[in-house]
């Protein structure tokens, strides 16, 4: 882990379990909770935030040597909101029931703390191969934490996965899991459990 | 009595922080001490009037008119970023008592979800300027009140035995949910 010259596959799978973004960084939290409602709405945020995220990580770490520190946030916030703006305008062209579905969520991946935490913290000190593999890492990380969220809430909610009928009729919806408390409980509840499965593998000693 | 409704939608029945999940960064980091909620909160309230009181004009008069409206965020961010270094730059001068007391939450309100949500909501929904300035006021005002409560709630709880995976992140979300749960009573309040 202190490894000095960390590999690329390193900082690609750090992303997957060691930092995924929403249970461990607890970074970029709003979306997480705001469109998990079903696990089409949360894959497609998580995509959307991928593109962002492997965009904007590639030209702050291109550019980092040219760039004033005083005016670095500012930019970074900048380069963010293009392609934001480029991923919202796609949506809506493409598949405009999601783009519909997530409404004001698109744009608001702008301030998505995950995006600037990851300009600054790590492709502004970084070449731009690492920040590419970071990006993915961390990308389909908070993918992956969303259709998890999306999956339990869609399931408990609506009895369905991926809108296909999967619990009989004997299953009785809980309402409360599509409303936002059930986003804050189910939140909570996975944070717990992912703080088990590490807790329980550093009393084994094989945490790596 | 529109401008009424307006402030009671935003402040209680659809909270910012509980109903639409923005703004739930300060809401979980800077809630453990009750007297740092309320300076975030009212630093929060202060930059959301003056937010929706500078990109209501922009909105409407410079994208629209000159029909750039999808540079909505990228200006909106912009506005925003800048808002927050002037408040800053102005209360360092004119009052040191409250910088030291608000300085280094200033900051972060440039990357809380809520101010740009309020400008997006603003849009969407076609407020005039007044309704855009009272909503931003009743937004930050929600915002103050949730964090304040849950600073409360935080405060008790760490007299109390939280099971040890639950600890820190965990338990303080499954408050939030109980919030949100609670605030959920405000919504008979305008359907009559």
């Amino acid at each position: 882990m202190v490894d000095n010259t960390p590999t690329l596959w390193y900082e690609f799978k750090k992303g997957l379990w060691q930092d995924i973004p929403p249970f461990r960084l607890v970074l970029g939290t709003c979306p997480t909770l705001a469109v998990t409602n079903s696990v089409i709405n949360g894959v497609a945020m998580g995509l959307a935030t991928l593109f962002v995220l492997i965009c904007s990580n590639l030209i702050v770490s291109a550019i980092r040597k040219y760039v004033a520190s005083q005016v670095r946030i500012a930019l970074y916030v900048v380069i963010i909101a293009l392609f934001v703006t480029l991923a919202d305008m796609f949506l809506a062209a493409m598949f405009p029931p999601i783009s519909k579905a997530l409404g004001p969520y698109v744009p608001l991946i702008v301030v998505n703390c995950i995006l600037l935490g990851r300009a600054e913290g790590f492709a502004q000190k970084n070449p731009v191969m690492p920040s590419l593999m970071d990006a993915l890492g961390i990308g389909i990380g908070f993918t992956l934490s969303l259709a998890v969220m999306g999956g339990i809430r869609e399931m408990l909610g609506f009895g369905s996965f991926v809108n296909f009928k999967l619990l009989g009729e004997w299953f009785e919806p809980w309402i409360v899991m599509i409303l936002p408390a059930g986003a804050f409980l189910v939140f909570g509840g996975l944070v717990a459990l992912v703080n088990y499965i590490s807790h329980r593998k550093t009393a084994a000693g094989t945490n790596p | 009595m529109k401008l009424i409704l307006i402030f009671i939608s935003a402040s209680l029945i659809n909270n910012f922080v509980l109903t639409y999940f923005l703004g739930i960064c300060p809401f979980l980091g800077v809630s453990n001490k009750t007297e740092n909620a309320l300076n975030m909160g009212l630093a929060t309230t202060f930059v959301m009037t003056l937010t929706a009181a500078a990109t209501w004009p922009i909105y409407t008069y410079l994208l629209v008119k000159f029909n750039v409206p999808f540079l909505e965020y990228v200006a909106f961010i912009i506005v925003i970023a800048a808002l927050v270094q002037f408040v800053e730059m102005y209360i360092r001068k004119s009052s040191p008592t409250l910088y030291r007391a608000l300085g280094i939450y200033l900051p972060l309100i440039t990357t809380n979800c809520a101010v740009l949500g309020l400008a997006l909501f603003m849009v969407l929904r076609e407020y005039n300027y007044i309704e855009s300035i009272i909503f931003g006021f009743a937004t930050g005002v929600g915002f103050t009140m949730a964090i304040l409560m849950m600073s409360g709630i935080r405060e008790e709880l760490e007299f109390a035995d939280v099971p040890r995976h639950f600890q820190g992140i965990s338990i303080t979300l499954i408050i939030a949910g109980m919030m949100a749960l609670a605030f959920m009573g405000f919504a008979g309040l305008i359907r009559g």
